[in-house]
């Protein structure tokens, strides 16, 4: 049975998880659900390599990468808070790296694409058919680098080459030190760095992943999990069954999804109201809607 | 079980109300018109592989193809697939593609030549034997055009998906045709957009227009890695850019049709069991 909501999607179950795997766990942004389930499904034969998003040449800077080993899926643990143009990597993943079976971690968007990518090919050969697993990211909204290093440097005065992980959560940007020193920034002072394209965003929970994840509704260093098509049910059951994962039903925990629900459709609403708000932009003269 | 019932339509699983009540049994007629293309489109049709030769058993008759079939002069066909531009200084392709618009129910833009002009935009003449072959129009510069299959070449799963959905569009229940009319419309949209293409598109259309997000979908559809993504956001090489159109209509902000895309794993589902090979089929 599906259930389907207007603001989180479709979905089979949501749980709230966390990985039973200590060295998964150490390094997680949350509960390790996105590292667990590509090693899980690579371990599993289910994929034979993925794109995630890995270091790049700044501090914190990402980059996406095509990891074919659980160590390499484990370097790109924890949230980066700047783009990561993960689908860039999706022909190369067949191709250079000769994968046939490519798992996918990324943002709401980047599971768009993907879904793009499978039912309208556009020069995306073998695309359609080597996509064998994705798991989507909750994503309120991406910051291009430089709007990071300014919200770390400039306004929580940290460098970025100190910060041990970030993290946007109860209204703030918070950066944590290696030192142990903790800043926040508030959202108020962050949103003008956002990247634009994030404004048009009808998506928070990643609607079209085969599993999304995300930190919202759950307990700290818990995450919640939406289990979302056949292929995501039927990985989701066998992990379960093999021990990859501690799970609690979401209705047990708090926040719970109403927390998830309500930042959902503050998200989409603001949004749609951006598109809205595009079509009398100028002068009788409209921004492009990509929906329409 | 299955393999035998596939035969009288699509009834996936979760088929719903997209499931055939009626056994197949117009098939549509399908025509390859070659214009100046490098064969590499109809390889890539080809390439369906059993997928083509279940199409061409079950809901097509491939009634016109110079490569393929042994018909001289253009039928009358449902869909046109029409590869490569159009050399304006070449008599009988004029009047070849002009003919094909009068004889087809669709015509189909097949690559990016047909949609864009693509490579063949670079042509100067000057080659034996015919030196005087120099410009070269996409198709939709002498007639209208249904759909564009952008694409060099095509990815064959884009033509697979198209004719199945042209068939069910003709030949379907309502349902069905409703499904594959919202399939098609961004490829018709796409049509109706323009003879150009380019990564400028990219800049004109989504970056200058507020919309790209960084997902880096364009850099992965360029056939000539034209496309580099440099903190986030793409750059184009325009120098090697060969004006094919693929990094737009690959881009998700483009055109992004919820009521279609949201039901990715039903019209998967539709289009497999539509090319499942039932057991009379091998
Ligand atoms: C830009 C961004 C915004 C987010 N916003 C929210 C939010 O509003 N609410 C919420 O609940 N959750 C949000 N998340 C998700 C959350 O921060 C965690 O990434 C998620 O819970 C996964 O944690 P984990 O412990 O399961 O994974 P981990 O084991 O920590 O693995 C992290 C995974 O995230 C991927 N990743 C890291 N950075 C990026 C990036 N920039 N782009 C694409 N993929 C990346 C890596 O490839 C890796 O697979 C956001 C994530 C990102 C990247
Ligand atoms: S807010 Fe939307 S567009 Fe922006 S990065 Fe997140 S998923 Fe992509
Ligand atoms: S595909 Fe579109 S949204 Fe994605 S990076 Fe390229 S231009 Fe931006
Ligand atoms: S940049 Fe690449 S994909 Fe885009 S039009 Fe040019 S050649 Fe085609």
């Amino acid at each position: 049975m599906m259930i389907e909501d207007p603001y989180l999607g479709r979905y089979v179950t949501c749980v709230s998880a966390r990985s039973t795997d200590k060295e998964i766990l150490k390094k997680a942004q949350d509960g390790g659900i996105a590292t667990a389930l590509m090693v899980y499904a690579l371990e599993q034969g289910i994929i034979d390599g993925t794109i995630v998003a890995g270091e790049g040449d700044r501090p914190w800077q990402s980059k996406p990468a095509v990891a074919m080993s659980r160590e390499d899926i484990l370097k790109a643990q924890g949230t980066k808070y700047n783009i990561s143009p993960q689908i860039s990597w999706l022909k190369e993943a067949t191709r250079s790296y000769g994968l046939d079976k490519v798992g996918i971690t990324g943002v709401c968007c980047q599971m768009q694409a993907v879904r793009k990518a499978q039912l309208y090919p556009i020069n995306m050969r073998d695309i359609p058919g080597k996509v064998a697993f994705t798991v989507g990211l909750f994503c309120m909204e991406n910051f291009p680098y430089k709007s990071m290093q300014s919200i770390v440097e400039d306004h929580a005065a940290q460098s970025l080459s100190s910060v041990k992980k970030m993290e946007i959560t109860k209204g703030k940007f918070w950066v944590y030190t290696e030192r142990g020193n903790v800043a926040t920034v508030p959202l108020k002072d962050t949103h003008k760095y956002e990247q634009p394209g994030c404004h048009v965003c009808l998506d928070y929970v990643s609607n079209l992943g085969d599993i999304s994840t995300g930190s919202v509704g759950s307990p700290d260093g818990w995450s919640t999990v939406f289990i979302r098509t056949k292929v995501g049910n039927e990985i989701w059951s066998r992990a379960v069954a093999d021990g990859m994962f501690e799970t609690k039903p979401i209705e047990e925990v708090k926040p719970g999804l109403d927390l998830l629900r309500k930042l959902a459709k503050e998200k989409i609403d603001k949004n749609q109201k951006t598109i809205e708000e595009r079509k009398t932009f100028g002068v009788n003269k409209a921004l492009r809607n990509p929906y329409a | 079980m299955r393999g035998s019932k596939s035969r009288s339509g699509f009834d996936g699983e979760e088929g719903g109300s997209y499931k055939g009540d009626k056994t197949v049994t117009n098939k549509i007629k399908i025509g390859h018109v070659h214009m100046s293309g490098c064969t590499g489109c109809l390889v890539s049709l080809a390439d369906n592989n059993l997928g083509l030769i279940k199409i061409l058993d079950d809901y097509a008759d491939l009634v016109y193809s110079l490569t393929l079939a042994d018909v001289r002069h253009i039928p009358e066909m449902d869909v046109a697939l029409v590869e490569g531009s159009v050399c304006i200084q070449d008599h009988e392709s004029v009047e070849e593609i002009k003919e094909t618009r009068k004889k087809s129910k669709i015509v189909v833009a097949l690559g990016s030549c047909s949609s864009y002009g693509n490579i063949t935009r670079f042509c100067r003449g000057g080659q034996h034997n015919q030196p005087q072959h120099e410009s070269f129009l996409p198709i939709g510069d002498l007639i209208d055009v249904d759909v564009y299959i952008p694409g060099c070449p095509p990815s064959p799963e884009l033509i697979r998906n198209v004719a199945v959905m042209a068939y069910l569009l003709l030949e379907g229940n309502e349902d069905q045709k409703a499904l594959a009319g919202k399939y098609l419309k961004p490829l018709m949209d796409l049509a109706k957009r323009g003879t150009t293409g380019c990564f400028c598109d990219l800049m004109d259309d989504v970056i200058n227009q507020g919309l790209c997000m960084g997902c880096g979908t364009c850099a992965a559809s360029c056939p000539v890695r034209a496309i580099t993504i440099e903190f986030g956001k793409p750059q184009g090489e325009r120098d090697l850019c060969i004006k094919c159109g693929s990094c737009y209509g690959a881009c998700p902000r483009s055109f992004f049709n919820f009521e279609v895309i949201d039901e990715f794993e039903g019209i998967n589902e539709i289009i497999a069991e539509a090319l499942k090979l039932g057991e009379n089929d091998d």
